[in-house]
């Protein structure tokens, strides 16, 4: 079927459609059952956060901006929070940032498994789907226990946190994780071992290292293709310095590889949360937080669960943030579905999406992209970005 | 509303219709579409299905396509992108059919109240039939709301009924 006069055709998905769960939309032009080019339009979910932001004062907008997206809330309040203390001088507690980092990772536990089963089911396995959503069970219960609710737990305040990790919670917490590593160690069977997985899995939606950091990939997307990097121990904020995690990276690159990554950072993380949770500092729980933070403007990072998550935030000393910028993993992630795409079968193409853990509420915000030469300058290759937000 | 064929004797028409309103009570279809939620409440969606709650044992079962639905689930506040959208699903769906929002930005805006592309809650677009609130509501409230709604068809049917 292939010759200089076939027609085009074009398959176009979305917004509303059945594989997932958020609006966006797709238009894959096919040769047969094999795609020829990607293109996709996002928006759909386009808020307006960031110019809410603006007109609210610094504590509202945490509770805004911690519902830029529900699957990784704690790490968004928690990149902010940690921003805005900056700027006012403002250090939380030794006990409040355990407290954080505790729930970072139980979030990422979370947010992991959510997606191990999202993704089992665009494989068509939803055996897998069902297992790891009645695991994840487990973290949810959990973080009820610690915070009260079970997404958007809000357990951030500007200058440290509300919930405090009391002795009955920490037992919830560690017979939590027992039965969660028990679980991951047969995912991890799963995944490797299960040869009708196997054949949708290996070999699918492949980067190599180089493609990866030219796509601009990041997160567990871009450690699946063999680059080790990830801002806990590139950067250490909260108290990873003193309680690290191992990077963990694989060098497939394919979308295996990227199951196993996430799979074995999820024992990372259960580690990570018993060490903090035997040697939780004592201390109160918050400090006192100005109502005015003082002009000037930083730049804060975490790495969510997806990838490094970046807030750039400026004050002129008054009560309401004068500019908030979010830039999230996820948007950084899709160039390489749509670079990945071609070539493979129109049937792989919801595993390849699905690979990078895409969040479209975090993603749909507005960005103007410079387009090299343009005065004569050579260019920016991040996006410029000027508007605001959304999710 | 009837696609009962005319004609029919009367009281074959109200068997049917009958046959109709108790399937659908007891196997509901619903279709899920997010208008500019944040994610949390599809999760929540989401885990319904899954099996600590598992609303599929009521015959309760998402749908891909809205031509097959009887029940549209929306979560989050409508933004200018997707407002003709949601329209659009609302009217692909065949009569009757009832509108459930989920979580306080469906019903209201919540806290996206006042940001330049949302224009607020769901029944600013279409009819509601029935609100959850929560941020986001936890999976029992969600059932709740379902059961709630199935519950007022039942009443309907036994008004017509005595009536």
């Amino acid at each position: 079927m292939t010759g200089p006069h076939v027609e085009k055709f074009i398959v176009p998905i979305g917004p509303q459609h059945p594989a997932l769960k958020e609006p966006a939309h797709f238009e894959f032009t096919v040769d047969g059952e094999t795609v020829t080019s990607a293109s996709v339009r996002f928006g759909y979910v386009h808020r307006g956060l960031e110019k809410g932001a603006e007109n609210r004062n610094w504590a509202q907008a945490l509770y805004l901006l911690e519902r830029v997206c529900g699957i990784c809330s704690h790490a968004h309040s928690t990149v902010y929070s940690l921003g805005v203390e900056r700027l006012a001088g403002v250090t939380a507690p030794p006990r409040a940032q355990a407290i954080r980092q505790i729930l970072l990772e139980l979030e990422r536990i979370h947010s992991h498994m959510l997606w191990v089963g999202v993704a089992a089911h665009e494989a068509g396995f939803d055996t897998l789907f069902m297992y790891s959503w009645r695991d994840r069970e487990t973290v949810m219960d959990i973080l009820e226990s610690f915070t009260g609710n079970r997404v958007n737990y809000s357990a951030n305040v500007l200058g440290g946190v509300k919930y405090d990790l009391g002795p009955a919670q920490a037992d919830s917490i560690l017979s939590g994780l027992d039965y969660l590593e028990k679980r991951l160690h047969y995912y991890m069977k799963v995944v490797n071992n299960d040869e009708s997985f196997l054949g949708r899995t290996r070999g699918v939606g492949t980067m190599t290292t180089e493609e990866a950091e030219n796509l601009g990939a990041i997160g567990p997307v871009v450690r699946a293709s063999g680059v080790s990097r990830d801002l806990r121990v590139d950067a250490p904020y909260l108290l990873y310095a003193d309680f690290p995690i191992n990077v963990i990276t694989a060098t497939a690159g394919d979308l295996q590889a990227r199951f196993v990554v996430r799979i074995q950072e999820l024992f990372e993380s259960t580690r990570n949360i018993r060490a903090l949770v035997e040697h939780l500092p004592e201390g109160e729980l918050a400090v006192r937080f100005p109502r005015k933070v003082r002009a000037g403007e930083t730049v804060s990072r975490i790495e969510a669960p997806r990838g490094g998550l970046f807030y750039f935030i400026k004050s002129d000393g008054g009560e309401n943030p004068f500019r908030v910028k979010v830039r999230t993993p996820s948007l950084r992630n899709f160039m390489s579905v749509i670079v990945g795409a071609v070539g493979h079968q129109l049937a792989d193409i919801p595993m390849i999406l699905s690979g990078i853990d895409p969040c479209f509420s975090c993603n749909d915000r507005t960005v103007i992209v410079r387009r090299e030469g343009r005065d004569g300058s050579a260019a920016p290759s991040e996006s410029d970005s000027r508007k605001d937000s959304s999710s | 509303m009837s696609d009962v064929p005319a004609g029919l004797p009367k009281a074959w028409t109200k068997m049917l219709e009958g046959l109709k309103n108790w399937s659908r009570i007891y196997s509901p279809w619903a279709i899920h579409f997010n208008s500019g939620s944040c994610n949390g409440c599809d999760i929540e969606i989401l885990a319904t299905l899954t099996p600590r709650y598992d609303v599929e044992r009521f015959g309760i079962k998402l749908q891909g396509s809205p031509r097959h639905a009887d029940v549209l689930i929306c979560t989050g506040p409508v933004t200018l992108q997707a407002r003709d959208r949601l329209k659009r699903v609302y009217d692909q769906m065949p009569d009757p059919k009832f509108v459930i929002a989920v979580g306080s930005c469906a019903t209201s805006g919540g806290v996206f109240q006042g940001c330049y592309n949302v224009v607020g809650g769901i029944d600013q677009v279409i009819p509601v039939n029935a609100f959850i609130p929560g941020c986001p509501p936890r999976p029992e409230a969600i059932i709740d709301g379902v059961v709630k709604l199935l519950g007022s068809l039942q009443q309907k049917k036994v008004a017509e009924k005595t009536g």
